[in-house]
């Protein structure tokens, strides 16, 4: 798909959609009631605040706010809270602190030298690894591109924005790490590491808040690369 | 209630009330939502006289831990009076009044969060009443449910809330200060729109099962029109109008953008905050 084909595509789903209250009537009968929903009488409601999405068979509700939780495989940025002799504990910013065993870090850590390795404020790129139905989580490191995150900048945003964010297969935060010559990497929980020279790491920040506070608008993609353009006709000036 | 007695003529020959309402009217009603940044939620609402803030926070981590409940998520709610609410200065503080007015509502609102989806954890609800004038823990109610939906938080439907009662032997809707204190009777109604479910009914004073029945009636007709007042309230927040966006965000991009320069020594953490302020 190329980019006028991709934008277009974009705004026929924003010019579909609808918000949804919670207990707003969405539909009845041969739909499934997904995320964010919920089924009454054999008719489907909104429970949250959010955008309705018809995915195939699923009725969801895509919620505008919200706290972030835990779902095994996402890829979060944490930040270490504390520490045992077998483990840190990692705020990943969800209700839920996620504890990461010695086991899961991606050194041979001895019993009761975590110290060594992560210290307390330090940052890291992590994985959910686990969680049981209490919504107890565990967090791991053991993955390729997982590591602690030194240096840059952490913005937090809505984890609901995310995806927005990213993107249609990466191609926002692509445009804004080409241009403004960043590296970005984007939690699933919200969290933003951004690291480069300290002028683009700036406009880096100012696009993703662009995109945050424009995050429902229709024809953002447009929008950002405006924004983006001006920033590099600056820096030739 | 208590009895109390007045030369104040509550209903007049053209059965109009003191203020000038009809017996089944509403006082003014208006609604915001998200009007605090810090809050994970809120709501304003002013009702008549009665100035209402809600709050709220979560669902986050539960203390102390012997609250928590393994299976769902807790809702705790505290309504609060502010010392200059009221006529004569409010000792500040939780009294027996605001205990039971914090614990109903949280038993409110409990009934419609879905807390099995938050194992653990508690939501906050946090109710500031600025100024009051009869009715503040339905208008406190009716803003918590507006906060709740605003952060987020699924639920199966907002609360309605409002009150009827008697005052001079007349069944009339939403009692201010006065008919409060020398009515007979003041019967408080929260409501899950949707499904009609009953989540807050109080009687101070006494009705005939036929009084009753009216002033039920007509509370429950009331709730509704309040509930349109709260969705509005929520779609003028949410409004996915383009048109409306843009200047505005124009505008905050290009603060920031004139403002303080980052320098390096600000330290990492600190940068969300610092800039969250300057964007929103």
């Amino acid at each position: 798909m190329n980019e006028t084909e991709e934008s277009k595509e974009e705004a026929r789903q924003d010019s579909e959609r609808e918000l949804v209250l919670p207990g707003d009537f969405i539909t009845d009968g041969k739909f499934r009631a997904g995320s964010g929903t919920y089924m009454d009488n054999g008719k489907i409601y909104a429970s949250t605040l959010g955008i309705k999405s018809i995915r195939s068979d699923f009725v969801n509700v895509v919620p505008l706010a919200g706290q972030y939780i835990p779902k095994v495989g996402d890829q979060v940025i944490g930040i270490v809270m504390d520490m045992g002799p077998s483990n840190w504990l990692v705020d990943i910013n969800s209700p839920y602190p996620a504890p990461m065993h010695i086991n899961e870090a991606p050194w041979r850590v001895d019993f009761g030298d975590t110290a060594r390795y992560l210290k307390v404020g330090e940052v890291i790129l992590a994985r959910i690894f686990m969680v049981d139905e209490v919504k107890h989580v565990q967090v791991s490191m053991k993955d390729h591109g997982l590591r602690k995150l030194q240096g840059g900048q952490i913005l937090e945003i809505s984890h609901s924005k995310v995806p927005r964010v990213i993107g249609r297969n990466g191609s926002m935060i692509e445009m804004i790490k080409n241009s403004t010559n960043c590296r970005i990497i984007v939690g699933q929980n919200g969290r933003i590491w951004v690291d480069g020279e300290i002028d683009s790491i700036d406009n880096a920040v100012k696009a993703i808040r662009l995109i945050e506070v424009e995050a429902q608008s229709i024809g953002l993609t447009e929008r950002l690369k405006e924004f983006l353009e001006n920033i590099q006709k600056e820096k030739k000036v | 209630m208590g009895g109390a007695t007045t030369d104040l003529k509550l209903i007049d020959e053209k059965g109009l009330r003191i203020d000038g309402r009809r017996p089944d009217e509403l006082r003014p009603l208006k609604i915001e939502a998200g009007v605090l940044k810090r809050a994970d939620g809120s709501a304003y609402v002013e009702w008549g006289e009665n100035k209402v803030l809600a709050a709220v926070y979560g669902p986050r981590e539960c203390h102390p831990r012997h609250m928590q409940n393994p299976t769902r998520a807790i809702v705790q709610c505290n309504y609060n009076m502010a010392s200059f609410s009221v006529s004569d200065r409010k000792r500040p503080g939780p009294d027996r009044r605001s205990q039971e007015i914090s614990k109903i509502l949280s038993e409110a609102l409990e009934h419609v969060v879905l807390t099995h989806l938050f194992p653990r954890t508690s939501i906050d609800v946090y109710i500031e009443v600025l100024q009051a004038n009869a009715g503040t823990r339905c208008a406190g109610l009716t803003a918590a449910s507006v906060a709740l939906a605003d952060a987020g938080i699924p639920m199966r439907d907002l609360i309605a809330s409002c009150a009827a009662g008697k005052v001079a032997d007349t069944i009339v809707l939403d009692l201010r200060n006065e008919e409060d204190n020398f009515g007979s009777a003041d019967v408080p109604l929260g409501l899950v729109p949707r499904t009609g479910e009953i989540v807050l009914l109080q009687m101070d004073g006494d009705l005939s099962v036929e009084e009753f029945k009216t002033a039920l009636s007509m509370s429950t007709d009331a709730c509704h029109r309040i509930y349109a007042i709260q969705k509005e309230a929520l779609r003028k927040k949410y409004c996915v109008a383009p048109a409306v966006i843009p200047a505005e965000v124009a505008n905050a991009i290009h603060d920031v953008a004139t403002e303080k320069p980052q320098g390096s020594d600000v330290p990492p953490n600190e940068m969300p905050g610092n800039l969250k302020e300057g964007v929103q």
